[in-house]
């Protein structure tokens, strides 16, 4: 199957992961988020979501943090996802 | 029920305790990192422990004696950096340069960070290192890192990092000697070491990857059972009926499950009366015990039972980090109402009590987020509302069909939830209108809770009940037993009507009538402006009074007093009024000033009494 590359981290779906490029976001905000673990160069994966669809779970440099769509799609993204055997 | 520290606690504001100390250790890491379990360790004290972060929102300070050295420790919010961004996180980093006026620059600092995710966790190590201060690293969790299958070389992370390091377990207390040592010790200084730049992230990060790959870290294989666990809870349909189902059953047993303890507590407390009753002789003072502690006071206690049984569910949600879960499944809801899914922590421990969950407003980073949070929190059924909704639920509505007393229950807590929604969106979209903060939370793995965690929070919510009754409902039945007992009509106590108290009673009866009140439950819902539960206090002392033998016969007394629309029209009333004093002070003390907090008090009861007196219009 083929798709578009994700631009952003709100497009990755449940099991794909990718590499965060950089992060479209004032500054504290963009800092408390690398502090969390989403530093560029960053591997990411998309893990569950709430049963309503948002907020999404990502999994992040060994742990996992929540994030709602709208701050997902601030997160740039770069290389194809890779589709992960859960 | 307000969340008073424990009387052995060294509370911060007592200046003189702190200054006997010889030294003064800060307890500093990342969030849910285990520090308030390895305080709690240390001293002996009981601060909060629970599954997700920003669960400490104060300092909280505690000795230890170790060979006759006195060490003061402070367990402080949880921080990713030393860069604060939200009130908590601030006290930290005013604690650590030493800016606070109660608590001395800390002569040490325990960093404690959890060590099944050390390269992240270490991030924190860098900016921590560079303050200069002496201090130990504690890998904490060192139980579940070996269950896992991590390893660490301990002594190759010290080299790596200058200042020696200890790998603990909080929770089963493995490895707690080194702590012990490190704080009697001779503090040194760390060793210079080469630091990251502290304010640069990336920076910090990969210094400590490279720290954690020279003490040979090997991360440990991701917990199955958290990724198991939320393909339940959180499964789009699976999830929301395991919800529902968990709070019926919960509601369910806290009515029939609590019935037979309740009764053996009400039996005790009828005995004992009945007792001292026959043991001293007829006096003025033997009627207020009577009547005014037992039948006041008793009648409040009877429902400690039913509060334990709530507090045991609060405690395993809390304890197994099903809590951060449910933050994430409740922001929908808190987006379209415009606030950030975090409000929902505070909102669900309100649930418990609305003081601890203003208090944990603090890790709101947006303030006008956090004040519509603290403005609607007291709507959120605490605990001290369920011997109110018991008592008229189980006088009122019949036993059957069997869900009728729990759909009730359950009705009035979506009330009280819905109140809060709406009125936040009132205020999200008025007044305290604000840009959107993004939501970032991190989910804790999930946890076992353990027996020895729930008891000790049962213990404490014990403790804190009963020194309310003690207290508080024990001084204002003994008011109004007094009050009710004059003025004297030839010597002899009046008809209650005719007393003081009922004079008060009669006086706001044409204020409450259209509610369906009497000038009785006018007089419970003045002392309960006190704290909610008085009212039961205040009806069992006033019908002990009326009734010849001081019976306990709550219920039946109530039924005489209130049609099923009255009954109503009270269940909803306290479902809105803000009956609460504690509250309204802390609200006070959060939002810096009275505005605030005479608003939402004016705000609350309005909005009770109107919808009291709609309800009993329409139904009656
Ligand atoms: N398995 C394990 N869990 C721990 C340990 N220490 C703390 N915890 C748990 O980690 C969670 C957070 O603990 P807490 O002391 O509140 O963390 P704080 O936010 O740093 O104060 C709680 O569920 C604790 O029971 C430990 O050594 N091992
Ligand atoms: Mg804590």
């Amino acid at each position: 199957m083929t798709r578009n590359i994700p631009a952003t981290l709100a497009e990755l779906r449940e099991g794909e992961e990718a590499c965060l490029d950089r992060i479209d976001l004032p500054e504290p905000e963009a800092r408390r988020l690398m502090e969390l673990g989403f530093l560029p160069g960053t591997r990411i994966a998309a893990a569950r979501s709430s049963p309503f669809g948002d907020p999404r779970v990502y999994r992040v440099d060994g742990s996992e943090v929540a994030l709602r769509r709208e701050t997902a799609a601030r997160l740039m993204v770069r290389e194809s996802p890779e589709i992960r055997g859960e | 029920m307000s969340n008073v520290p424990s009387s052995s606690a060294v509370v911060a504001a007592r200046a003189p305790e702190t200054s006997s100390a010889s030294r003064t250790v800060a307890l500093v890491g990342p969030p849910n990192s285990g520090k308030s379990t390895l305080f709690n360790r240390l001293t002996g004290l009981r601060q909060k422990v629970a599954n997700y972060p920003g669960v400490t929102v104060e300092k909280r300070l505690g000795r230890t004696s170790l060979q006759g050295q006195d060490v003061l420790l402070v367990d402080l919010p949880g921080v990713y950096s030393l860069e604060p961004r939200t009130e908590d996180e601030q006290v930290t980093h005013d604690l650590l340069r030493g800016r606070m006026d109660d608590v001395p620059k800390p002569d040490a600092v325990v960093l404690i960070v959890d060590v099944t995710n050390l390269g992240r966790q270490l991030t924190l190590a860098g900016p921590i290192l560079s303050l200069g201060l002496p201090t130990l690293v504690v890998l904490n969790m060192a139980d579940d890192l070996k269950r896992r299958g991590g390893t660490v070389d301990v002594d190759a992370l010290a080299e790596q990092v200058g200042t020696p390091v200890a790998l603990v377990s909080a929770r089963t207390g493995e490895g707690l000697s080194a702590v012990g040592e490190f704080l009697q010790g001779a503090l040194g200084v760390p060793r210079p070491v080469e630091l990251p730049i502290i304010s640069n992230v990336p920076s910090c990060r990969q210094w400590s990857a490279e720290v954690g790959k020279r003490a040979r870290y090997r991360n440990p294989l991701p917990s199955i059972w958290t990724r198991r666990l939320d393909g339940v809870f959180l499964h789009p349909v699976a999830g929301p009926l395991i919800f529902v189902m968990v709070v019926l059953a919960v509601f369910q047993t806290i009515f029939q499950a609590a019935v037979p303890l309740m009764d053996g507590v009400e039996t005790m407390i009828a005995v004992s009366g009945g007792w001292l009753q026959s043991a001293l002789p007829e006096s003025w003072f033997r009627s207020l015990l009577i009547e005014g502690v037992w039948g006041g006071v008793g009648s409040v206690v009877v429902f400690l039972p039913q509060i334990l049984l709530l507090f045991i569910f609060i405690g395993v949600l809390e304890d197994s980090g099903y809590m951060a879960r449910a933050a994430l499944i409740a922001d929908r809801t808190m987006a379209k109402v415009g606030l950030e899914g975090k409000s929902f922590i505070p909102l669900i421990s309100a649930y418990a009590c609305a003081i601890p969950a203003i208090l944990s407003t603090r890790t709101i980073a947006n303030q006008r987020d956090r004040m519509a949070t603290i403005l609607v929190a007291p709507f959120m059924t605490c605990s001290a509302r369920l011997p109110v909704y018991t008592l008229v639920i189980a006088a009122f509505i019949p036993e059957e069909p069997v869900y009728a007393r729990t759909a009730t229950m359950i009705g009035l807590y979506l009330l009280g939830f819905v109140a809060a929604v709406l009125t936040a969106a009132v205020l999200k979209s008025s007044v305290l209108k604000s840009a959107r903060t993004p939501f970032m939370l991190e989910m804790p793995s999930y946890r076992m809770p353990t027996l020895r965690s729930i008891g000790l929070r049962l213990l404490d919510r014990a403790k804190i009940f009963l020194r309310r009754a003690g207290t508080v409902i024990m001084a204002t039945t003994i008011v109004l037993w007094f009050l009710a007992s004059v003025p004297l009509q030839n010597g002899e106590p009046p008809e209650i009507a005719e007393s003081v108290a009922g004079t008060i009673g009669r006086t706001m009866e044409p204020v409450i009538e259209p509610l369906g009140f009497n000038w009785r439950i006018g007089i419970g819902i003045i002392t309960s402006l006190a704290a909610r539960e008085v009212i039961v206090g205040t009806l069992g002392t006033i019908y002990g009074m009326e009734a010849d033998e001081g019976s306990l016969e709550l219920q039946s007394a109530l039924q005489s007093d209130l049609t099923l629309p009255g009954a109503i029209a009270l269940l909803i009333y306290f479902a809105f009024a803000m009956q609460c004093m504690s509250t309204v002070a802390v609200v006070r003390r959060e939002t810096g000033g009275w505005k605030w907090a005479i608003l939402q008090f004016a705000y609350m009861t309005a909005l009770g009494y109107v919808c009291a007196f709609a309800a009993y219009q329409i139904l009656s």
